[in-house]
């Protein structure tokens, strides 16, 4: 019966907004999800927040002149901005991993870091690993191990698995799984990229031996 | 069998590289010059109808460009789903879009349109629309009755002294039940009668990407960059749904990340980027947030449902009462609770069985198939009734299943129905020695302080494989064999590893094989969706078809050209030889070039698809063309089957469990690429344990709100929740009506890893658990202190 009543109310007077507030009080919360980025072309300076500044990023080894609003995430600038779509946003809310990227050489979701954040520091992504068509040793590992089904979890775990092997090459495969267990699979491809890890850390070690 | 060389080998797939080099292009990694973005207005509330809306203010607002309103897209009788609507039937359905230079534009502008909304009755637990008076989730009604439909109200009198925790049995939809055998003969034979209430819960898909897309027209013909498990089928829809020719729809959808059966022919939402951007004149990609892929993402339907089981004292099932009713969702009808009675007829072949199902509809996130729909929440739901009944009788599980086990020569549910294999003995068996069952079985209940040792298991049937699709190959003067292929490119690799059976049938080595996909404008044949573990079965049959088609063409074209007669030909190693000599195949390509006709595309059987007509005529005189339709006989169903087992510890200080060892053996037939099974085997119960054990939704019951649009609220399965090795192995034994002997296998390892969770935690449990999945430790618990659950047994989305 208190179900209906509180319908009623809602049928008195309801609008977005009152409808939200509700939701609030209630305890819920509510994702505004309204994503921050600006395509190339029109000014549209009056839009809020849409006031940009040029800034240089390190990235991948070289220096980016790139204009970017200040609440820009690091994930919209690389994707948007500088075209190195192989990171890939899963879910913009620091769940999945799917962006990891290295901050002088330590992983970090670049979905929530803003791009003003890490200025002055060395920026690596999935596209800065292979020399040429020669692949970076863990991503050799992933091909041997045939490591990944679809894929879009994988620039961001093997971002991890480049920052964590670099630190500590010589974990156990339990230990490894704890240091990429902030990455998320949805195909539960867990066992293989596991295998591809260790590998990967098996050829790291013989390629700094 | 034949001795094959490519069938049975681990190959990494060809575009693995382009996957972790960041090279490979998902949808949303695409860009046109003057692309605009998309914001979705979205609905607030559960059910509600639009009665006024003004966008004036957000058209006015500098870089809004268009604005899309439902007026504007095809408006389907209900139950089909249009892309945007004034009637929005669960929280979060789009609304009105809008196109702007920028997605923080695009975001302004839907804050400036004014909306007036009526609320209207909402309903989220089918139960509450089946009482006398309940609401409706739709204005037409609150039932599927075949594909109509219609209302349907219980009497007070199926709800009157039935308990809280208590299903209540009502009438179910006519075209909704069926029974074989005499059912009260089978519960009188029986030596024990068990009843229980069954719940399995809803749960998104999640794809790990979320469903973006981008379209631009050019010259009256739309390009479409998304994310399929077909390019084929989801070409077809695109076109029905923007309402443009086939021929004029350009589909682009290379790599899929995930899909899970949420994108089988693509996306409803594919339409607004699309009549947006004819709109705008500019092209408009749409990304979907997390937020939103949680509500318009696609979900399985949960279940709330009641059995009752007969079971003999050598552990022979005799007979089985299935009453089911279906979460549906507000939108079209989801043949799940359908598939769970054919499922449970196979894997248990009771004796009689009856089920009887109905499919509400409710006001919560539209549903589709995900992986194994309907055999997830029957194994999980009736593996532990089963469990159960074994463990009062004193018969071991692994027992109960053999007695069980269905067999070649079975006829199974309502059909009856035959199966072209099942080597389902044989994976019993295997299993049982892989993992060891018999010893480890003899660790069930050990204490090890507050830990308790549970050991289980689960048998998966799923439907394993379609027919009757079409195979498209060239062979090019540059001496290659391109395998043409409609279906998507999911990352299970049988886009790749069904290519195989057209190599094999040519005896040609595959490092000279181009597989070609996920592009229309490359000539696709009619292709399945990867979906329904119907690729590796349908298009291991369409290739090796087509594979043996191109094989007679060779040998007719090398009589005409070197003389003799055809069959004194042989074609091996990438060369057509016999009395008269030899071609290769960059000579045969050139001579079918020559000759025209049936060997270069020009002419083309009668009885392939049009879309393979079309593409294989596009392809005409590039070289020696075959296309051709599977018409090997398909005389009966086609299934796979999965078991796990798994040893866990519980501990009843605290309701978590420790996951010790999962050991899962498959009947998919002869095994295509071991690795790739592994994988795709493991991922699949590795997502079963994830729903038995966590992952699902919380829905606020007052205001029919979402309280999880986060992946992480919904506790999908880490890497932590599982062990970091498991055990995945095959009979490997051939399929008679495949070609090369292989079944699908996608489906079926979910519902068996969510089965033996289930019933290693039941048997840790001493035979109790609360019959309310996912098993939370707060459910545990209050098993563990004869306390009243957390929520009620029929309580759905908690």
């Amino acid at each position: 019966m208190e179900k209906l009543d509180l319908r009623s109310r809602v049928e008195r007077s309801v609008s977005r907004r009152t409808f939200i507030k509700g939701v609030v009080a209630t305890g819920a919360t509510v994702s505004a999800g309204a994503y921050v980025l600006r395509s190339s072309g029109a000014s549209t300076a009056s839009a809020q927040g849409a006031v940009e500044r040029l800034v240089t990023l390190r990235v991948n080894g070289q220096d980016r002149r790139v204009d970017v609003m200040k609440q820009e995430t690091l994930a919209m600038t690389l994707r948007y901005k500088l075209g190195l779509t192989g990171t890939k946003i899963g879910c913009d809310r620091a769940d999945c991993g799917a962006c990891t990227v290295l901050v002088d050489g330590v992983p970090k979701y670049s979905c929530s870091l803003l791009t003003h954040q890490v200025r002055g520091a060395e920026v690596t992504t999935i596209e800065g690993l292979a020399n040429g068509d020669e692949l970076h040793p863990v991503q050799q590992a992933v091909v041997d191990e045939a490591g990944f089904q679809c894929a879009f979890c994988a620039p961001g775990f093997i971002m991890a698995m480049v920052g964590t092997i670099q630190e500590s090459p010589s974990l156990t495969r339990d230990e490894m799984a704890h240091a990429l267990s902030g990455n998320l699979c949805r195909c539960a491809d867990y066992p293989k990229i596991l295998n591809s890890a260790m590998r990967a850390a098996e050829y790291m070690r013989s390629t700094t031996a | 069998m034949a001795d094959f060389k490519l069938i049975g080998q681990s190959f990494a797939p060809q575009d693995l590289v382009a996957k972790i080099t960041g090279r490979a292009k998902y949808a949303e990694d695409f860009r046109a010059e003057g692309m605009l973005f998309t914001k979705l207005l979205s609905s607030p509330m559960p059910h509600c109808r639009v009665r006024s809306i003004d966008y004036s203010a957000a058209l006015e607002l500098e870089g809004v460009v268009a604005v899309l309103t439902p007026d504007e897209v095809p408006q389907e009788e209900h139950p089909f789903e249009p892309a945007l609507t004034n009637e929005p039937v669960y929280e979060g359905e789009p609304i009105l879009a809008v196109a702007a230079v920028d997605e923080v534009t695009a975001a302004n502008a839907i804050e400036l349109i004014r909306v007036d909304y009526e609320p209207l009755p909402f309903v989220l637990n089918p139960l509450d629309s089946l009482r006398p008076g309940g609401p409706d989730a739709n204005t037409g009604g609150n039932v599927y009755n075949g594909r109509e439909i219609t209302t349907l109200k219980w009497d007070q009198s199926v709800f009157d002294g039935v308990g809280p925790d208590q299903m209540p049995i009502g009438p179910g939809t006519e075209e909704d039940q069926w029974e074989y055998g005499d059912l009260e003969a089978g519960f009188a034979n029986a030596d024990l009668v068990i009843e229980e209430t069954l719940y399995c819960q809803s749960v998104s898909h999640h794809p790990m990407e979320p469903r973006t897309s981008m379209a631009y027209w050019q010259n009256g013909k739309l390009y479409m960059h998304g994310s399929a498990q077909s390019t084929a089928q989801a070409r077809r829809a695109i076109a029905d749904r923007v309402g443009v020719e086939l021929d004029d729809v350009f589909f682009i959808a290379e790599y899929c990340g995930g899909g899970f059966g949420s994108k089988i022919r693509g996306s409803v939402l594919e339409v607004i980027p699309a009549l947006l951007s004819r709109k705008a004149g500019r092209p408009v990609m749409m990304r979907i947030t997390r937020a939103e892929e949680t509500m318009m993402g696609r979900a399985r339907p949960g279940m709330l449902g009641h059995a009752r089981l007969g079971m003999r004292r050598d552990g022979r099932i005799t007979a089985l009462d299935l009453f089911l009713v279906q979460d549906n969702g507000p939108y079209s009808r989801q043949g799940d609770s359908s598939t769970s009675g054919d499922v449970s007829a196979l894997g248990y072949t009771p004796e009689a069985m009856r089920a009887s199902t109905v499919s509400v509809l409710t006001n919560t996130p539209p549903r589709a198939a995900q992986r194994g729909p309907g055999g997830v929440q029957i194994v999980s739901m009736l593996a532990p009734v089963v469990s159960r009944a074994a463990r009062q009788l004193g018969v071991d599980p692994l027992q109960v299943h053999l007695v069980n086990a269905p067999n070649h020569e079975t006829e199974f549910g309502r059909g009856p129905y035959p199966i072209t294999s099942a080597y389902v003995t044989e994976a019993l068996t295997q299993c049982g020695e892989l993992f060891n069952w018999s010893e480890r079985r003899q660790r069930s209940g050990q204490r090890n302080g507050s830990k308790v040792r549970g050991v289980g298991m689960a048998l998966s049937p799923y439907y394993g494989g379609t027919s009757g699709w079409d195979g498209l190959v060239v062979i090019r003067p540059d001496g290659k064999l391109y395998i043409h292929q409609g279906v998507g490119n999911l990352g299970t690799h049988s886009v790749v590893d069904t290519a195989k059976a057209a190599a094999e049938a040519l005896d040609f080595p595959w490092e000279n094989t181009e597989v070609v996909w996920g592009h229309s404008s490359r000539h696709l044949p009619h292709s399945s969706s990867q979906s329904g573990s119907q690729t590796t079965h349908a298009h291991t049959r369409a290739n090796w078809v087509v594979g043996e088609f191109a094989k007679t063409l060779l040998q007719e074209l090398a009589a005409l050209e070197l003389g003799g007669s055809s069959s004194a030909y042989q074609v091996s190693g990438g060369r057509v030889f016999g009395p008269g000599g030899s071609l290769t195949f960059a000579q045969a390509a050139e001579r079918a070039i020559a000759r025209g006709g049936k060997f270069d595309g020009h002419e083309l059987p009668e009885d392939i698809n049009d879309m393979t007509r079309t593409s294989a005529t596009a392809l005409a005189g590039q070289g020696l063309v075959a296309a051709a339709k599977d018409n090997l006989p398909h005389t009966a169903r086609t299934y796979s089957f999965v078991v796990s087992m798994i040893e866990l510890d519980l501990d009843l200080e605290t309701g978590m469990h420790e996951i010790l060892n999962v050991t899962s053996v498959a009947d998919c037939g002869t095994v295509l690429n071991p690795r790739s099974l592994i994988a795709q085997g493991n991922g699949g119960v590795i997502q079963g344990i994830g729903i038995a054990q966590s992952f699902k939704w919380a829905i606020d019951p007052t205001w029919g709100v979402h309280l999880s649009k986060r992946i992480e609220a919904t506790k999908p399965p880490t890497m932590l929740d599982i062990p970091t090795e498991l055990i995945f192995a095959a009979v490997d034994l051939p399929d008679p009506q495949n070609p090369v002997g292989s079944k699908g296998i996608g489906e079926p390892p979910v519902g068996a890893g969510a089965g033996a969770l289930v019933c290693a935690i039941e048997d840790a449990m001493g035979g109790q658990h609360p019959s309310h999945q996912p098993l939370t430790p707060d459910k545990i618990l209050s098993i563990v202190e004869n306390d009243c659950l957390p929520c009620g047994r029929l309580e759905t989305h908690v």
